[in-house]
Order: C-alpha cells, then structure tokens, then sequence
C-alpha cells in the first residue's frame, strides 16, 4: 500500500512525537494586568467589537471581526497613538478552521509598546485593504496575496510581488510542496524553451541535493569512475575505465611538470579506495 | 544533450520607447549595478524628470518563509544569513533572540557581549560598505576604496572568529559557538582607533564637499509622515527627525548597560542620512571600546544551560550519556518550543528586523515572517521618485540602502 500522505498539510513533519508528551503553552494573561494595554482595550472595546484579548509575550494581542480592520487600525493609529504598523501578513489554518488569520503588528512609539490585531477570514472571503491608512500595507498585502491567494480589496495595485504574475498556486500555504507543484517544475522550461522542449530537457529538478547514481553526466562516484555519458541505468558498469590525466607525463605548471603522471596499478591511494 | 535555442523574445530590452505624450519609458535594471542587486525599476521619464516609478521586486526570491517551515529552528539558522547579506550576524541575533524568547531562556553573559560585540561590527562593515557603493554610485571612487580597506579589517576579525567572512553564522540559539580567539580584543581595539581616525577623513573628503552636497542635499526627502506610513526604521526614519531606535527605546540583549547617542537628523534628506551613519559608526565604536571589559570580567560559559532545548558542552556530550542522548534528540528531531506566538524585533544595520514565530509545538515551525526593513525602502520608491531628476535615482537607492537578499528573502 502506498503511504499516506495528507495532501492539505505538505509541510515537513517530524518522525516522532512522543505521545505522553504534553506541549506547554506561552503563558497569556489577561489585558488588565499591564496598566497601558488596560486603558487602550477599553478604549478599543468601546469603539469595535473585540473577540478576545490577552497578553502574550508581553505584547498584547487583540481580535476583531475581519470586517472591522480597517475601523480598528484607524482608531489605534489616530486616538491610540499606535503609529506604526509594522507588519502584517497571514497564516495558514485552512486544513483546521478554513481558513487565514490576518495579523496586523503594530507599535507605538509613543508608548514603546507593541500590539496585534488579529482577525480571522474564510479562504473565499475578502479583506478590506489598509492601505488608505498605513501606505507600507500597500507592499505587505501584495505578498499576503502573493503568498497565500487572499483577496484584498480596495488595493490599487494588487499584483503578484515576489513571484512571477502568471506563478500557478500560492506558495506559502501548507498545501504546497516545498519543492513546488508540477506546474512549477516546467515553469521554466516552458517559458525559456516551450512546451516541445520538455521531452528533452525534463523537469526541473528544484531538490538542490538530489544525487542521480545513474547521471553520469552531473554525478562521479569516487573509486567507481565512469567515462561521460555512459548509460549504466541497467546497472552494469563498465569493468575498467582508466581514468589518467589528459596531458601525458602528467600535468604541467608553471613551464614544470609539478602534477606527476597517475599510473592507476602502482597508485596507493586508488588501491585503498577500492 | 543537444543545443537548444534560446527561445526568450527580446521582451524586456533594457531599454523601451513609447512615444507618447512625450514621455519615455526606461527600465532601469534587473541587472543595473547601481541597483544594489536585481531591482528593477520602471521609470517614466519626462525628459529627465521622472513623472512615475514602479519598483519590481522578487528576483533574488529563494522562499525563506517556506523553507522555514520545513525546516528545525537549528536548520533554519544557517539560512537567515542570506538575507541581509552585509550584516549576516544581526539576522542570526535576530531569529536566535526570537526563538530564545520563545523557549524562555537567556544568554549567558559572555556569549552576550561577544554577540553584541559581532552586532557592532557587523553595523560597522554594513555602514562602511553602503558608504563605499553609495559614494561610488554618486562619483566619488576614493571613498569606495579608502572604506573597502577599513571594511576587510572587520571582516577579519570576524573571520578569526568564526572563520566565515560573508555568512556568519556566528551565533547559536542560546549562546556563541565559541569564544573569542586569544588577543581578538586587542586587534579590535586597534581596529577601533584606526577606524576612528579614518572616519574623521572619510568625513573629511565628503562632509564639506560641494559635488557631494549638491548631489544628496534636498534629494530624496521623506517627511517625517510619510516615513511612518510607510514603517521606514532605521537611519532613513531617524533622518527624518525622528528619534526610534530599538536599542535604546525597547532594549535588548546588554544595550541598557551601554552608553551610547542616537544620531538623528532633522533635514529629512540623502544628505542627513550620511550624516546619520556616519555618526552612527561614531557611536558603534564607543559601543564597542566599552565592551572590551565587559568581556574580560565575564564569566567563560557561552551557552545558556536548557536541557531539553539546547544541548550540552561538548565535554558533557563526550564524557555523560545523558547528555550524549539529548543531543541525539535535539540534532534528529529538534527542539519543540511551546505553543504561541511572537513577534522579536531588533535593531539591525538597515532599520527594524523583526521576526514572528507561530508554534505549534512541533519542531518544525508552523509560521515564520520576518520583517526585513529594506522591503519598505524599497517599496517607498515609488512615491519618492517621482518629481526628482534621473541622476537622483542612484542616489536614492544607494542612499536606503536597500540589500536584496531581504526584501526577496
């Protein structure tokens, strides 16, 4: 039978889990505890509706509804002085729940304090942009769509960023391979060569550590050296290739012969290899 | 294999007239040596004044939020040194102070000085190497050469330390690798005084002249508005008279113990910029005088003491099983932080690097962002541009000092 692989979650997972092994969680208290972040969830609460809120690595953490953002980010920026947003980008949870959590990192450089804004979106459903509040979201939410498909609207602009504009799929999230769809492997081959050429060019190969034991053209085995090109797929190596130098009486630098000439059936260092 | 053509159309020409409205358009870049790597940037030029710029980005993508993902924390250490390639150390203190916050431990004190002690010079061959190329790009070739030399003396050191001169790697989570190699404070210290007296002469052939006031002074100015709303951190917000450094205003690591100035600028221009790093360098070699006895009167363990996070001394490893078998754990399958999420943010040579991590407990990491700040910078060439000549345009971008192993990532 052949291995199941879960084809929503195709990020890299570990061999083990201890199954007694219980994982602890960042401790999270509530708002209340630091006097600032008390005083502005208030005044949040007060103005959108707030899902839940807790500190969490000392910064405070607050959830709103998707369609509230753009509310939510103004009155933080102008009556709570939270000045700058300094990140903000999605996550995937579409295997879970179906859908992103959109995160919102902002600071204040007024308070010295930082907050999260947090909302939670459908895979299908919209986003209200912010870039008519923060222009650097302009960028961010181009590679939150790049990365992830989340439809943004009221965007100029928004276009692929980081990929190319007619990239298939979206490749951060979890149901993409690492090393990239099929449509990926002739990307490049398609565009550079066309779609004739894939008969003889072949996928790409986008594992920069694969080893092709069969490849004599890219790959050399030590002790077990084959001419160029020879075809050994069947498995059966020539018994003897010589390898020796190309210039004869060995190697010449500097107007000397300073690399002596191999001579395979006295050499030691060949013996003790095989 | 046989020969194919090439079958690329000459699409993209560097470049493309359009004759309409009398304008044209030019297309500066991907491979533009004053783009500071592959930008490419579509200018509409109107005569030699620019009336729209489009930034284009994503030409030295490699998928680092991805390979995160498949990768243990450990793993994924290496890789952050190819982002901002000019500083790799201060991505490595990024992600490793992101992760340590995660699990909850500490450096101990020795392996923080000398971390901090790596940031420094890494902000030293970072600020040297934008003074070189950005001089060069303005017209100024002695510069490039004088700052080139003083450059190698840093990357020496860092390379007696820990052999590498582009990708660091010189700091673990927890911890250093190792400690510094006999009389490295001594040639730091000399490097220090050296440093000193050249920055005076560097400061000496630019400050006052007038080719080099005419090109940067009133070009690329970001208002101090517009450089909060587009998240700008570093020299090109402090430039813009706004005193924000994370060093000083949210501290890290042994920055409250040391005393130093945050240069900042008021005229908003290229010109306070240059103004701002030079005198940075100032301050990062105070920093670094002051941590010279920081480092003598400190004790010798250079990783935090986490079991079941970090592993063992190499002696312990070698002489107790225990600690033999935790490593094996900890090298195979990884350490597992708890369940959360957090948001570190550094300053490093190009302005705020920060770094989000989701966990969910496993060893691999669920989600990993990070802000690199030379993505806004370049983002915001797309409102800067506009109004200026072309000349300005290599000033500008030479000035951000974008890198684009960043802003790609």
């Amino acid at each position: 039978m052949r291995q199941y692989t879960n084809k929503q979650d195709a990020q890299k997972k570990s061999y083990y889990d201890d199954r007694f092994f219980i994982t602890p969680q960042l401790p999270r208290v509530c708002a209340s505890e630091d006097e600032v972040y008390a005083a502005d969830i208030e005044s949040l609460k007060s103005h959108v509706e707030v899902l839940e809120s807790y500190i969490e690595a000392e910064e405070l953490v607050v959830y709103v509804n998707a369609a509230d953002n753009v509310k939510a980010i103004t009155y933080l920026r102008d009556t709570l002085e939270y000045d700058f947003l300094m990140e903000l980008s999605a996550i995937d949870y579409i295997k879970d729940r179906d859908g992103f959590e959109i995160f919102y990192e902002m600071l204040s450089t007024f308070k010295h304090k930082r907050l999260r804004v947090k909302c939670f979106i459908a895979v299908k459903e919209e986003l209200q942009s912010v870039e008519s509040i923060f222009k650097m979201a302009n960028w961010s939410e181009r590679e939150m769509y790049d990365m992830y498909g989340v439809k943004v609207i009221n965007h100029h602009n928004l276009k692929r960023i980081l990929m190319p504009d007619d990239w298939y799929d979206y490749p951060l999230r979890k149901t993409y391979p690492l090393h990239g769809d099929e449509t990926a492997q002739w990307y490049e081959v398609d565009k550079i060569f066309g779609k004739e050429a894939r008969d003889v060019i072949g996928p790409e190969e986008r594992d920069q550590a694969a080893v092709d034991r069969y490849d004599t053209t890219r790959f050399a085995r030590l002790g077990h050296e084959v001419e160029f090109g020879v075809d050994i797929t069947d498995g059966k190596e020539p018994e003897h290739t010589p390898i020796s130098y190309q210039e004869e009486g060995g190697v010449k630098l500097f107007g000397k012969r300073l690399v002596k000439e191999l001579r395979e059936d006295k050499s030691i260092t060949l013996d003790k290899r095989r | 294999m046989q020969q194919q053509v090439n079958r690329l159309k000459p699409f993209f020409e560097n470049i493309n007239f359009e004759r309409e409205d009398n304008t044209m358009v030019v297309n500066f870049g991907p491979q533009h040596p004053s783009a500071h790597g592959q930008l490419r940037l579509l200018l509409e030029l109107q005569g030699e004044e620019i009336v729209k710029a489009v930034p284009t980005v994503g030409y030295l993508h490699r998928g680092m939020e991805k390979m995160a993902e498949n990768m243990m924390y450990n793993e994924f250490l290496p890789t952050t040194d190819r982002m901002d390639y000019i500083a790799s150390s201060s991505n490595n203190y990024g992600f490793a102070l992101a992760v340590e916050k995660l699990i909850g431990i500490e450096a101990p004190r020795r392996a923080e000085v000398i971390r901090t002690m790596l940031l420094e010079l890494n902000r030293l061959t970072s600020h040297l190497f934008w003074l070189a190329t950005h001089a060069l790009d303005v017209g100024a070739m002695s510069i490039f050469l004088y700052a080139f030399r003083e450059r190698e003396f840093a990357m020496d050191l860092i390379e007696d330390y820990c052999g590498a001169r582009l990708t660091h790697s010189s700091i673990r989570i927890g911890g250093v690798p190792s400690d510094l190699p006999d009389n490295w404070t001594n040639e730091l210290s000399a490097y220090v005084k050296i440093l000193t007296e050249e920055i005076d002469k560097y400061e000496g052939l630019l400050t006052e002249n007038r080719i080099w006031k005419m090109r940067l002074e009133n070009v690329g100015i970001i208002t101090p508005e517009v450089a909060k709303s587009w998240g700008c951190t570093g020299v090109a917000l402090r430039a813009s008279g706004i005193k924000w450094d994370l060093r000083k205003e949210m501290p890290y690591g042994l920055y409250p113990e040391l005393d130093f100035d945050i240069p900042v600028a008021q005229t908003c221009d290229s010109y306070g910029r240059y103004k701002c790093y030079m005198q940075e360098m100032r301050e990062t070699m105070k920093i670094l005088t002051q941590l010279i006895p920081m480092y003598e009167n400190s004790e010798p363990q250079l990783m935090a003491h986490a079991p079941s996070y970090i592993s063992a001394t190499k002696e312990d490893i070698m002489t107790q099983n225990y600690s033999l078998m935790q490593h094996f754990v900890l090298v195979t399958q990884g350490m597992r932080p708890p369940k959360g999420e957090i948001y570190v943010a550094t300053e490093s040579p190009k302005g705020e690097l920060g770094f989000m991590i989701v966990s969910d407990g496993s060893p691999y990491p669920y989600k990993i962002k990070v802000r690199a700040p030379s993505f806004w910078h370049t983002g915001i060439l797309e409102d800067l541009l506009p109004g200026h000549q072309l000349a300005d345009v290599v000033t500008i971008i030479g000035n951000l000092n974008i890198v684009f192993g960043e802003i790609d990532r």
